[in-house]
């Protein structure tokens, strides 16, 4: 089984402030990481890899830099890595455009898992736009797979219901952040992560079109809240009831 | 001269944090009030390796450096500085002496054990009347045939109670004074092993710190560490180590200090603003940051002098003077920053400043450590 894992770097979206000014994200200070739901992909490629057995390769298409957050895939149990260097444009046209191009010259792949988005900017486009690009059947959302020789099944919570969507290899699935909960590396893993393979390809030796985007990100903006700052006066049962009364008239309670 | 940390230190860093967050933190609380050793805790470290961070390959552990292993400490106690310490004395003051001084057959039985977490280390110098004076010990080792028969009694204990290898110092010579001083290796089911009282503390709680009785205790010849004598030696070497890791626990209870000052003084508002707006507080804020940076630098040196040659004594002791003094500043103005609600047991600074006490004086107190840098000077 050659399995292929897409994923992203991208800013600790957890450390982001909003400039009280700007309404912008200030980015300055805020530390680089893979993409959390691509980590589970990595997770149950390795878990799929030690059942079945086979390579599994992390592809990233991203800053130079993230030569150093690849790693902690490779010592998660990856057992190859490929870096595409791209300070281009981030947009999802263009990034999944290099990625299939990659996956192209990686050549043998039964199964490519991306997470279902990126926590940075979740536009989810990025996996079907792959299965898209390179002709390939898809599975979205996977909330847990089975993995066989000769097929796989995904399943996904649809409204209640399970649902269930078979397909044989090649195939490319996204999965989402229930899927499993991604190992921690132990410190021998790290250390074995030095010695495995990590290819570095240029870009635009992949991609025969051109790559100007489709989509442009025109800006990003923090949600304002504002706090109402109510303070309640009275004893605290009557408060109590207040609050609840006021909390329902703002839709915050059912 | 490099300030940054190698990718591989980074990893290491990132690891044990997501870690610390995922399963330390949580319990951290219940930990302390209950005062429960964190034995769940060590069991998920063992498979991460972490408790044989410089235990070599070959006898399953990770063969690290100090800097790595000063890492790990920092970012395991700063969200249970109890958790940190049980590491540190596993990983430093007992294996670190083991690699040192131990024999080919003293490696292979007991570094594999501690490296993959089957049993818990402890080191057994303090007695009632030795502390700082280690020379003065009164716990004696006699040769009997096979074995040496130790009597006596140790004190203040980490992980006295739960440990199962035990480097215990007795005298061998008493004529000698701290140069009759010898090391064994003790494993807790020897006969005459007695565990005494777990002390109540102040502060690090889910660390259990015991009373240890030798009553004629039976131990074979070659768990002698190093020569007859040379346990002085051994114990001193240890402590520097041992030194580099409180170091660490204590920028680690200062760090966690800064990081719930910096996010409580946002939040909290008093005269119309968040305190965070008032100079006052950001000045306390500046200190603790600067302090920390240096705190740290310092301890990586020690670590660097470990790693690559150099004067481990000095620095790890300049290391240990200036961080657990720095922790116990900062955990003092986080809860000052927080104010009465800082007091209170809601809010963690409260476990912090009762954490940091320690960290001046348990493995040399700050005086003993002036007493290490100022005999460094006036040779």
């Amino acid at each position: 089984m050659e399995i292929i894992v897409c994923a992203k770097q991208i800013v600790d979206v957890s450390d982001i402030k909003i400039d009280d000014k700007t309404n912008e994200p200030i980015l300055k200070g805020v530390d680089d990481k893979i993409s959390d739901i691509d980590k589970n992909a990595v997770e149950e490629g390795i878990k799929i890899k030690d059942e079945l057995g086979g390579n599994l390769t992390v592809l990233l298409v991203g800053p130079s830099e993230a030569t150093e957050n690849i790693k902690e895939l490779l010592a998660m149990g990856a057992d190859r890595a490929v870096m595409v260097p791209w300070d281009g444009s981030s947009s999802y046209d263009v990034v999944s455009k290099i990625i299939a191009g990659a996956i192209e010259k990686i050549g043998d792949h039964d199964l490519i898992l991306c997470g279902e988005a990126s926590l940075d900017l979740f536009s989810g486009q990025t996996g079907p736009r792959i299965a898209a690009l390179l002709d390939l059947p898809q599975i979205t959302y996977a909330q847990s797979l089975d993995a066989e020789d000769e097929k796989i099944v995904g399943h996904k919570d649809v409204g209640g219901k399970v649902v269930s969507i078979e397909s044989t290899y090649p195939v490319l699935v996204t999965v989402t952040k229930e899927i499993n909960e991604p190992r921690l590396p132990s410190l021998m893993d790290i250390l074995g992560a030095s010695n495995k393979p990590m290819d570095v390809w240029d870009a635009e030796s992949l991609v025969s079109d051109d790559l100007q985007p489709g989509l442009e990100t025109v800006e990003i903006k923090g949600v304002p809240m504002e706090r109402k700052k109510i303070v309640f006066h009275d004893d605290l049962d009557e408060s109590i009831e207040k609050v609840v009364e006021k909390l329902a008239k703002e839709g915050v309670l059912g | 001269m490099n300030f940054e940390l190698t990718d591989n230190q980074k990893m290491i860093e990132n690891m044990v944090r997501e870690f610390a967050e995922k399963e330390i933190e949580p319990v951290a609380d219940e930990l302390d009030k209950e005062s429960k050793y964190p034995t769940e805790i060590l069991e998920k470290m063992a498979p991460l390796g972490l408790l044989g961070i410089m235990i070599p390959e070959k006898y399953g552990g990770a063969g690290l450096d100090a800097v790595s292993f000063a890492i790990v400490i920092e970012e395991i106690s700063k969200k249970c500085a109890a958790t940190g310490v049980v590491t540190e004395v596993h990983n430093s003051l007992v294996s670190w002496p083991i690699i040192e001084y131990g024999t080919e057959e003293q490696k292979e039985k007991y570094l594999s054990i501690l490296a993959k977490g089957e049993e818990i280390g402890a080191f057994a110098g303090t007695e009632p009347n030795a502390g700082s004076d280690l020379g003065s010990m009164e716990t004696t080792a006699e040769l009997d045939g096979d074995h040496y028969v130790i009597n006596g009694q140790k004190t203040f204990i980490t992980s006295g109670s739960e440990a199962g290898v035990l480097i215990v110092f007795a005298k061998t010579d008493k004529e000698k004074g701290h140069r009759g001083i010898s090391a064994f290796l003790v494993e807790s089911d020897m006969d005459g092993f007695q565990v005494g009282d777990i002390y109540d503390k102040m502060g690090i709680n889910a660390n259990h710190v015991s009373e240890l009785f030798f009553d004629d205790m039976k131990v074979p010849k070659e768990n002698l560490l190093g020569e007859e004598g040379d346990g002085y030696k051994i114990a001193l070497s240890a402590l520097d180590r041992g030194r580099i890791g409180i170091a660490a626990q204590a920028i680690g209870i200062a760090q966690r200090a800064l990081e719930e000052s910096v996010e409580y003084s946002q939040q909290r508002e008093q005269f119309g603003r968040p305190i965070s707006k008032f100079q006052a507080i950001q000045w306390k804020l500046a200190d603790m940051a600067t302090r920390i940076e240096a705190a740290r630098l310092l301890v990586y040196r020690s670590a660097m002098a470990e790693d690559k040659g150099g004067n481990v004594s000095k620095y790890a002791a300049m290391a240990k003077l200036f961080a657990s003094e720095l922790a116990v500043d900062a955990a003092n103005e986080a809860i000052q920053i927080h104010g009465g609600y800082g007091y209170t047991d809601e809010y963690v600074v409260e476990r912090l400043y009762r954490d940091a006490k320690i960290t001046e004086i348990y493995e040399g107190t700050s005086e003993v450590q002036k007493m290490v840098v100022s005999r460094d000077l006036l040779r």
